[in-house]
């Protein structure tokens, strides 16, 4: 008895060494790349180019920073990324929240061909709308360098509505009906009952768009090349690949826009990961 | 449900009208354009300069080449990985879990942009610290970015960096789904961890697997920010040109919409295709 507990808990301490000799190696090569990003930031230009390997953090973020901004105008373009972002995000909840609602509470006809397109067109790959997507907002209506053009295309994405339908179908419909019979109106229905019981998927999903959004660089990239109507991935893209910038500015840049992205991660785990999984369940 | 159409279409057309105006139209329009000469104004039907021309452009069948290269190889090794990271972080012996799970999954929300940026220093052939990590342990150092093979492999790492983690949390949420008593049975039958894994957790996960294999071919086809912004435009000579940085050059550097087009509309059939052959190779055994 005592002799079969023992070689149990020998097995298990085996295992748990094996498991971290795998595991720890792994998380500190994943962690290496964010860890250089940091220590990058901090170091002058003559740092980051020094022959010796450089692992720790040094003091000249700040100068990096100014680097930075006099090759762009960042804070400028930190500014539009969250603005469109913003906007982005409550357009395309509020649009998305709407129209699963109405495929879920009603019957009309031509419900089965909207979803049934919604469907069946998820998984085409970006790619086969952006060149008329360009001709049409940068041509025809002349909108480059525009808040519309920013905002408005990208929200055709139809997860929201996939999100919010598979919300609002969980939901109890005798309340929504019971409210009918009150005489409660169908806009107040949905703006005051439904959408308060599905905070957690609109949470979820605001983040989900958010980070899209915010991480945006082909479309911004083709529509905004007027220096103070850039995004901020697209400013610091435009700097990639020349060599009279500042790679330490560069490197401020990309930790601006990434850390405040990992404090969002950590603080909102939880719904980060319902976002990311929802879409996978059918 | 209420028999509705009025109420049903205020509130669907807000959506409708974008939807319709930047998704439906533009697949329409884009398969029209691709037979279209588009470099000399009235635009001409002229499918022999865009599908003509497809068939027999030696670059679009380099940056082909190399865009399957990348599926063949990244897509399996990836979600390999992301299976193996799933189930050890899943396991109850794991400590630090929560910097284990932020190492992993942190580059889920780390933007193309900033990636590229930071592993082109660190890959840096003369001052990266991976270059001088590898002399350190005697070994000669690696031109990430002149050599072929080399920048083909960065490209592949760097992709893996980023989406390994993303898989990995679709995996954990079905491993999660498993009812635990699957396993306890198990272990009371004294099967090993190795068996439970193939024999109980694979079986079990392949709906999910294939799911992650179908998003990472759509994701690999329209890889585009990687070779643009990390090997500096598909360098070196187009060694790590894709077909989405080919169709980015036509379509926005060279502003040939109508062959664009063609090479996008190619990228989506073989999205489809390869997703259906999975979808087939993945299907139940009844």
């Amino acid at each position: 008895m005592t002799a079969g507990t023992g070689s149990r808990t020998a097995t298990r301490r085996r295992r748990m060494t094996l498991l971290h000799l795998v595991m720890v190696p792994l998380a500190i090569v994943w962690l290496f790349p964010l860890w250089m990003m940091v220590v990058f930031s901090t170091m002058p230009d003559s740092g980051i180019f020094s022959p010796e390997i450089q692992l720790i953090p040094s003091t000249h973020f700040i100068e990096n920073f100014r680097a930075l901004e006099a090759d762009t105008g960042f804070l400028r373009t930190l500014f539009n990324s969250v603005f469109v972002a913003v906007i982005y995000t409550v357009l395309s909840v509020m649009l998305t929240s709407m129209a699963g609602w109405a495929l879920v509470r009603y019957r009309f006809r031509g419900r089965g061909v909207v979803l049934g397109v919604i469907l069946a067109t998820l998984t085409l790959p970006y790619f086969v709308v952006v060149i008329p997507q360009f001709i049409m907002v940068a041509r025809d209506f002349g909108l480059s360098n525009t808040w519309i053009a920013l905002i408005v295309p990208p929200l055709f994405n139809s997860l929201g509505v996939l999100f919010m339908r598979q919300s609002f179908s969980l939901m109890p419909q005798d309340l929504f009906d019971a409210a009918q019979v009150e005489g409660v109106s169908e806009w107040k229905i949905f703006t005051r009952v439904a959408m308060p019981m599905a905070r957690p998927t609109i949470a979820a999903l605001s983040i989900i768009l958010f980070l899209a959004s915010w991480n945006n660089y082909l479309w911004p990239l083709l529509v905004a090349s007027d220096p103070s109507m850039m995004t901020a991935p697209v400013a610091l893209g435009s700097l990639i690949g020349f060599t009279r910038v500042s790679w330490g500015g560069i490197m401020t840049g990309a930790v601006l826009l990434t850390v405040p992205m990992l404090v969002v991660f950590v603080a909102l785990q939880r719904h980060f990961m319902s976002g990311i999984t929802a879409g996978a369940v059918k | 449900m209420k028999q509705r159409t009025g109420t049903a279409y205020g509130f669907l057309s807000p959506y409708l009208i974008v939807f319709a105006a930047f998704w439906i139209w533009p697949i329409l329009y884009s398969f029209y354009l691709s037979f279209l000469f588009t470099r000399r104004q009235p635009w001409t039907w002229n499918p022999r300069v865009t599908w003509g021309r497809l068939v027999q452009d030696p670059e679009f069948f380099n940056a082909l080449k190399n865009t399957l290269l990348i599926l063949v190889v990244q897509v399996p090794v990836m979600i390999a990985l992301a299976v193996l990271l799933a189930v050890l972080l899943n396991s109850t012996l794991l400590k630090a879990r929560g910097i284990m799970r932020f190492a992993f999954f942190a580059p889920v929300v780390v933007g193309e942009v900033a990636y590229a940026a930071v592993f082109r220093l660190m890959f840096n052939a003369d001052f990266g610290v991976i270059n001088k990590l590898i002399e350190g342990v005697g070994l000669p150092a690696v031109s990430w970015f002149s050599d072929p093979t080399a920048a083909m492999a960065l490209i592949i790492m760097a992709v893996t960096w980023r989406w390994a983690g993303y898989n990995a949390i679709i995996i954990l949420s079905g491993l999660q789904s498993i009812p635990d008593d699957v396993y306890e049975a198990a272990t009371l039958d004294r099967v090993s961890p190795v068996k439970q894994f193939f024999y109980i957790t694979l079986p079990l996960l392949r709906p999910i697997i294939v799911f992650c294999v179908v998003l990472s071919v759509i994701g690999t086809m329209q890889l585009f920010a990687e070779p643009f912004l990390i090997t500096n435009r598909g360098g070196p000579g187009g060694a790590t040109e894709t077909l989405g940085l080919f169709l980015y050059r036509q379509g926005f550097t060279v502003l040939n919409f109508g062959y664009a087009s063609a090479v996008a509309y190619t990228i989506a059939a073989l999205a489809v295709v390869i997703s259906l052959l999975n979808l087939w190779l993945g299907r139940d055994a009844t």
